[in-house]
């Protein structure tokens, strides 16, 4: 034994994992979120402190907001969306990269909340596809934590196909 | 109250005004619409009222002359307010501009023209301000329907 060099011995046990490719890349991406703040209300000051070390969303993985769509996954709209602002948003979420998820934050953001007038649109989810509702006006941090934990759930246990019908 | 500028703007305004009074400390006239823009250039510059404050209108839809047009002016020397107004009708919801006399009346008066639908004679630039162009109506009217959506991106579903 002592006489086969060092670099040439079999491997301890525990250097190679066996593991599927879909619970392996959802482990990869359920921790490295990169969101896109898309931020325009009063739902802000809670995203701040959710964002901030009391809650602490790094614990995540998702504490380094993207100021570019491109380089996003996570499109966290937060806050009240207007019409006028509606082709903006689109847009945002046009230009970020598969795979990409979208968080409505606030009541606001799910269905408008109690703005029901010409200005406002009722909930994000009429103009673009929305993963994750967290109600709430605003949410406590402790459900946004939540609902992060949810999304990341679903991520863990999503197919992730290496090629998308969209490639 | 500041010598008595109140009393000396109803002493010059208050015969030709439909009414003058003094509510919550503060002048209010009521002028014909013609004569807005003669009353804010005395204000201005026999009286002090260096800063228009507010533009806006409202809707009384059962009334006959259907809108005020509702001016608000203040005077940093003598830190007083005046609030002027002018009803219109719906048909002919016009008044002069004040943008000759004051440079903010010009975002202000778009604001109006859009919520309400007055028009403001030789104000050149009354495009939205807060809406968007394509907008239909004036959401600030009594009758715009409250639920009425004018969305600029089509809906998914």
């Amino acid at each position: 034994m002592n006489s086969v060099p060092k670099h040439e011995r079999s491997p301890s046990p525990l250097e190679y994992l066996t593991t599927k490719k879909d619970e392996f890349v959802g482990w990869a991406r359920k921790f490295s979120l990169f969101p896109y703040p898309f931020v325009t209300a009063c739902c802000a000051m809670e995203f701040m402190a959710v964002s901030s070390t009391p809650y602490d969303t790094d614990r995540f993985g998702a504490a380094l907001p993207r100021f570019s769509p491109r380089q996003s996954d996570l499109l966290m709209v937060v806050g009240t969306i207007n019409h006028k602002q509606a082709p903006v948003l689109r847009r945002v979420y046009e230009q970020m990269c598969e795979p990409k998820w979208v968080i409505a934050f606030g009541a606001c953001a799910t269905s408008g909340g109690f703005y029901q007038n010409y200005a406002a649109l009722a909930g994000i989810d009429k103009i673009i596809p929305v993963d994750l509702y967290i109600p709430g006006c605003p949410p406590r941090p402790e459900m946004v934590i939540d609902g992060i934990m949810k999304l990341q759930d679903r991520i863990a246990r999503d197919r992730h196909p290496i090629f998308t019908e969209k490639f | 109250m500041a010598g008595g500028i109140h009393e000396r703007i109803a002493a010059r305004w208050g015969a030709q005004a439909l009414e003058a009074a003094t509510t919550h400390g503060l002048l209010a006239l009521l002028v014909e619409p013609a004569l807005v823009a003669e009353v804010a250039r005395s204000l201005k510059a026999e009286f002090g009222f260096d800063m228009l404050l507010d533009i806006t209108a409202v809707d009384w839809p059962d009334r006959a002359p259907r809108f005020d047009v509702v001016y608000h002016f203040y005077s940093t020397r003598d830190f007083v307010r005046v609030r002027l107004k002018a009803r219109v009708t719906v048909e002919a919801p016009v008044v002069d501009t004040l943008v000759p006399l004051y440079n903010s009346a010009r975002f202000q008066e778009r604001e109006c023209h859009e919520m309400y639908g007055i028009e403001f004679r030789g104000n050149d630039d009354l495009r939205p301000i807060l809406l968007y162009e394509g907008f239909v109506g004036h959401p600030l009217r009594k009758d715009y329907p409250k639920q009425r959506e004018q969305p600029l991106v089509p809906y998914l579903k």
